[in-house]
């Protein structure tokens, strides 16, 4: 599990994350929601040390993430998806995944099996350059080589950017699977509430860099102030 | 057979050959410096040369060559590490310029340390192999097992550098080390250590570079400058990302070099380099060996 408390983070001027607290359990899927420009993307890279906060904790289970080089959070099994998906465009497949698993003990050939049989279409272009990979493909590649490492902690940047709904609905269905069967921890941030809210647990609002809303996905889906002025969707 | 092999062409061609494999060496090394930190090594020669300094003097003190060879090439690994660490690794993230003003100055540094440590006594670098040309049925090949070892040290180092990234671990890490360093670290991988491995290896293979070079020839600091130009226009005709490219852009300049001297003039032999690189710049500016991925759909 997750848990940030207190957490701030200043850029130059621009306070881009002030008193953010919030927990995220094992085996449920956390939802961090707001426009651009919340604070989104600053929470995930702040929990996964790209970003030096100013003040406040952060915990994996019951160790402090706080001050550890990102490489070293990504070895505590901490996988993180980043916007834009960071996938290699040069390297093929097969390489983007043998780079997911150097860092971690996990058997490599093992892995691989367990990613093609979880995500074929990986399989069958295994070879090819992740540059020729249609978009979802380079979001299931991004995945694959997340949780290759055998992580217990998932953190999702936008995996729906860019994507077509129907690719965007069968990607939250195998997050939502794998969350279950792996009992991973997964902090999912979307600006797309709509779909991250039918598979997210529990939800947290943020709005300029403060929380202003967090409870479970029902109880936020069902706020109609939250659903109008913060999340962009229209009330039924 | 052996009259091709005593042709003129032929003869050409082995002296091409050996010159662009120093070149192509010392190109490699500014590619792989240049992929991992996007730093353009000016000092990269005489980097070499103070390690090959380091090792190579001993043999005026009666130390075995290949010793010396193995202690060249250990020097420059710790050269280029300290390098790195000191005076690049601080200027990461600043301006492009930043580090070439520093590697300039390093460079300068270095070449007057060099004479002022060992103190130039103009002695020649003895080679372990014979320089006896080899004969062919009365004629002379210009080939001796000294030139062969001095093309096979060369090659093979390639070969190996080649073999490290496209089919090791290590090789997979340090190029998504200097591809998307971002993203490495988020999946564990220790991307200022490889970094640091990227500069000891490429100074490690100017240090070999520099003792193929002096071997046979009078120690001096200024060997690799000349060099180093040709070296660095070949890693641009690769578009200084492709190490292939750099690799035949090296041997491309070292034949033009030998085909220039022995047929027009000694002294437009320097124009090799710039030939070149007109020539790759008519075909492809970005640089002959830059890849463009089409997207299959």
């Amino acid at each position: 599990m997750i848990r940030v408390e207190r957490l701030s983070v200043v850029y130059g001027a621009v306070r881009a994350l002030t008193d953010v607290s919030f927990g995220a359990p094992a085996g449920r899927i956390t939802a961090v929601l707001g426009a651009n420009g919340a604070g989104k993307t600053t929470l995930l890279r702040t929990i996964s040390g790209l970003v030096k906060p100013t003040s406040g904790a952060i915990f994996c289970d019951e160790t402090s993430l706080l001050g550890l080089a990102t490489e070293n959070i990504a070895r505590l099994g901490i996988g993180h998806v980043p916007e834009g998906r960071g996938v290699i465009a040069e390297f093929t497949v097969e390489e983007n995944l043998r780079l997911g698993i150097l860092a971690s003990r996990a058997n490599v050939s093992e892995g691989l099996a367990r990613q093609f049989a979880l995500f074929p279409v990986l399989g069958e272009r295994r070879k090819q350059y992740a540059s020729t990979l249609s978009g979802g493909e380079r979001q299931m590649l991004a995945m694959a080589r997340a949780l290759i490492a055998k992580p217990s902690v998932l953190l999702l940047d936008e995996p729906s950017l860019g994507l077509a709904p129907q690719v965007t609905a069968e990607m939250m269905r195998t997050i939502s699977e794998l969350c279950a069967s792996e009992n991973l921890t997964v902090v999912l941030v979307e600006q797309n509430a709509k779909s991250a809210l039918r598979i997210a647990h529990d939800a947290v609002v943020l709005h300029l860099g403060t929380v202003i809303a967090s409870g479970s996905a029902s109880e936020v889906a069902d706020n109609s102030d939250l659903r109008r002025y913060y999340l962009g969707l229209v009330t039924p | 057979m052996s009259t091709l092999l005593t042709s003129r062409i032929m003869t050409d061609v082995f002296g091409g050959i050996t010159s662009g494999a120093v070149i192509a060496l010392v190109a490699l090394c500014l590619v792989i410096v240049w992929k991992s930190t996007n730093v353009l090594n000016f000092a990269q020669g005489a980097m070499g040369m103070f390690a090959t300094f380091v090792g190579m003097n001993l043999v005026f003190h009666d130390t075995n060559y290949w010793l010396c060879l193995v202690l060249s090439v250990a020097t420059g690994l710790v050269v280029g590490g300290l390098t790195e660490r000191v005076l690049i690794r601080p200027l990461y993230g600043k301006p492009e310029i930043n580090p070439i003003v520093v590697m300039v100055g390093f460079l300068g540094l270095l070449e007057a340390l060099v004479p002022a440590i060992w103190a130039s006594s103009f002695n020649t670098v003895p080679s372990p192999f014979s320089q006896v040309y080899f004969q062919s049925h009365g004629n002379t090949v210009l080939l001796s097992p000294f030139v062969l070892y001095q093309i096979a040290l060369a090659l093979g180092v390639m070969l190996v550098v080649a073999l490290l990234f496209q089919y090791t671990t290590l090789g997979l890490k340090m190029r998504a080390a200097a591809l998307a360093p971002e993203v490495s670290r988020l999946l564990g991988v220790r991307v200022n250590r490889l970094l640091t491995l990227g500069w000891m290896l490429s100074s490690g293979i100017g240090a070999l570079a520099g003792v193929i070079v002096s071997t046979g020839h009078t120690l001096d600091a200024t060997n690799l400058d000349g060099i180093f130009v040709s070296a660095f226009i070949a890693a641009a005709v690769g578009g200084l990302e492709s190490p292939l490219g750099a690799v035949i852009g090296g041997l491309l300049i070292g034949l033009a070099q030998q085909f220039i001297l022995n047929y027009w003039s000694a002294n437009l032999a320097p124009l090799a380099g710039v030939i070149v690189l007109l020539i790759s710049l008519a075909i492809k500016p970005q640089g002959i060996f830059t890849r463009t991925v089409t997207r299959r759909v």
